[in-house]
């Protein structure tokens, strides 16, 4: 089966960001950006399904400026055979983006989906499900396990207070949690080889998919400052603290 | 304006995220019906009906409703939506599954996980983890939203005096299907709900020291968290990470034991109401947002600590 997973180009979770000044957002000049993390996962698992021979390719999709071409390279590098960049420097918001997806995923015909439960930056947790809601398939988010069949997904769920098991038919979209698996880190080789994987390169318009956003970002502020408390001398006026003046314990 | 607000409930009980939506919900303004879609679910209509602040109940009953299949409840909610000025859901794992299907379908944007509400149209909601904090505006004739569990107090479960209104419309996508729930019958509380959290990161050396943190844990009734670090170091599993790519947590109290406050960890702890922080490197970065500090080897402190406690 055909496997389709996508790279956001995301600031580096080891980034500490900062609002810009004028409010208007963060600042991303010369900061580290890495594929987004629960994405990793993603392609990781495609990867796997690729090595136990459920899976014969996986094609990597990435949506945003030319520069996302770093994440599709890191994506192949990591196993991924082919890359798609969707490529525009409009401002993309979850049902945008669910909307390219969805035209590529009607010429790819893909019999699973993998996708990030969310990205580190909007924090959304949007796109996965908007997909499966446009393309009409099926959805398993927060995925911590998947076993495939030839016309079946079956999926562990993390849920509130435990997991939850669902069957959804194939084709489907299926969303990572951190439980999936554990990303590896690419090889020199597989960063070299990756190099001369072909990555294909259209825009929203050559699929004719309007990504013009609905929502408007009026301002972006830094959450309220956390004041260093007091350092306290002894495990006993910790707890005494703790008891009498914070209450807590 | 007429708000819809989608009930979290377990089909006998209305669940505490209800009443933050309908809290929410009255932040916003406007006349606040509710949705309850469930398979025997007359209590939880039943209770929604009690909850203060909401006019009407609409009870979809119905086994394809049962467990929340988001394919089913997403075309639910389309249906009966169109007349709504704003459908409000919850940021739980289950109305974060089928929120985003319901505005996808209708066309809308959603507004994830919002933690104030500026007017009818803006609201405030954190990014980057809470690092950030943006006020967005939508467009859209129907706003879809979720509700920051923590950001608003809940109205009142009692005393309300809603009508209850049955709704016979079946939508099954025959596309999933419902096999299992294992709720583990924890012995402590889940880290994201949990009201007191003692974490420990790499200074704890190895999996088997978390053992001392358990001790503190059981007394306090808390959960166990951990850092990256000591995730990535093979200690203990995953699922126990707290952080930007872990669990975004916010207790009443948090100890952090040996952890020693990168970015990506603070990034998921930082709006704990009280932070404690034991560490033996006093320019530790955790001791910045630390409420108390206590600057000590972990392996006698925790102990004293436990001791302590009683």
């Amino acid at each position: 089966m055909k496997v389709l997973v996508t790279a956001k180009r995301v600031v580096d979770y080891n980034v500490s960001i900062r609002v810009l000044s004028d409010n208007s957002g963060v600042d991303l000049n010369n900061v580290k950006m890495s594929v987004n993390p629960f994405d990793e996962i993603a392609i990781e698992e495609a990867v796997r399904l690729k090595e136990a021979g459920t899976a014969e390719e996986v094609v990597v999709v990435s949506v945003g400026p030319t520069a996302c071409q770093e994440q599709i390279r890191t994506a192949l590098a990591l196993g991924a055979d082919r890359g798609i960049l969707i490529e525009t420097d409009e401002e993309l918001q979850p049902l945008g983006i669910a909307k390219v997806l969805k035209a590529v995923i009607d010429k790819e015909a893909p019999q699973l989906v993998i996708t990030g439960k969310q990205a580190i930056d909007g924090d959304n947790s949007q796109t996965g499900q908007m997909l499966a809601a446009l393309t009409g398939m099926p959805q398993a988010t927060f995925a911590s396990k998947i076993d495939l069949s030839e016309t079946e997904a079956t999926v562990i769920r993390e849920v509130d207070g435990g997991l939850e098991t669902i069957t959804v038919k194939l084709p489907a979209v299926v969303t990572t949690d951190l439980r999936l698996n554990e990303p590896r880190y690419a090889s020199l080789p597989n960063i070299m080889k990756a190099k001369k994987k072909p990555i294909d390169i259209m825009t929203p318009a050559d699929l004719g998919v309007d990504v013009t956003p609905r929502v408007k970002t009026l301002k972006v502020n830094p959450p309220a400052e956390r004041q260093a408390g007091i350092v306290v001398e002894s495990v006993e006026q910790l707890v005494d603290k703790l008891k009498n003046e914070a209450k807590v314990i | 304006m007429t708000i819809l607000v989608i009930a979290e409930h377990d089909n006998n009980t209305v669940k505490p995220a209800t009443l933050v939506n309908v809290a929410a919900a009255q932040a916003i303004g406007g006349d606040i019906e509710m949705l309850v879609a469930g398979g025997n679910c007359a209590a939880a209509g039943e209770a929604a009906s009690k909850i203060v602040g909401v006019s009407k109940v609409i009870v979809a009953d119905n086994d394809v409703y049962a467990h929340q299949l988001a394919e089913n409840i997403a075309d639910l909610i389309v249906e009966l939506g169109t007349g709504y000025t704003h459908i409000i859901g919850s940021t739980t794992a289950s109305g974060k599954n089928f929120m985003p299907r319901a505005a996808a379908l209708l066309d809308v944007a959603q507004i994830s996980d919002i933690s104030g509400v500026v007017s009818e149209d803006t609201f405030e909601r954190p990014i980057y983890a809470g690092n950030a904090i943006a006020t967005v505006q939508s467009s859209d004739s129907i706003k879809v939203i979720t509700v920051r569990g923590t950001a608003f107090d809940g109205v009142a479960a009692e005393g309300g005096t809603a009508s209850i209104e049955a709704c016979d419309i079946v939508k099954d996508s025959g596309l999933s299907t419902w096999i299992k729930e294992d709720i583990v019958a924890l012995e402590r509380p889940e880290l994201t709900a949990a009201s007191t959290i003692v974490s420990g990161g790499r200074g704890m050396q190895n999996g088997e020291n978390f053992k001392l943190l358990e001790s503190v844990a059981d007394k306090l009734g808390a959960a166990i968290g951990a850092s990256r670090a000591a995730v990535d170091a093979g200690f203990v599993p995953n699922d126990m990470q707290v952080g930007q790519t872990g669990k975004i947590v916010a207790p009443d109290l948090y100890i952090a034991v040996g952890i020693s406050g990168a970015i990506q960890h603070l990034a998921g702890m930082k709006d704990s109401k009280v932070i404690v922080a034991i560490n033996k490197d006093a320019d530790a970065p955790i001791f910045q947002v630390a409420d108390y500090g206590l600057v000590a080897d972990l392996f006698t402190a925790v102990p004293e600590f436990d001791e302590l406690l009683g």
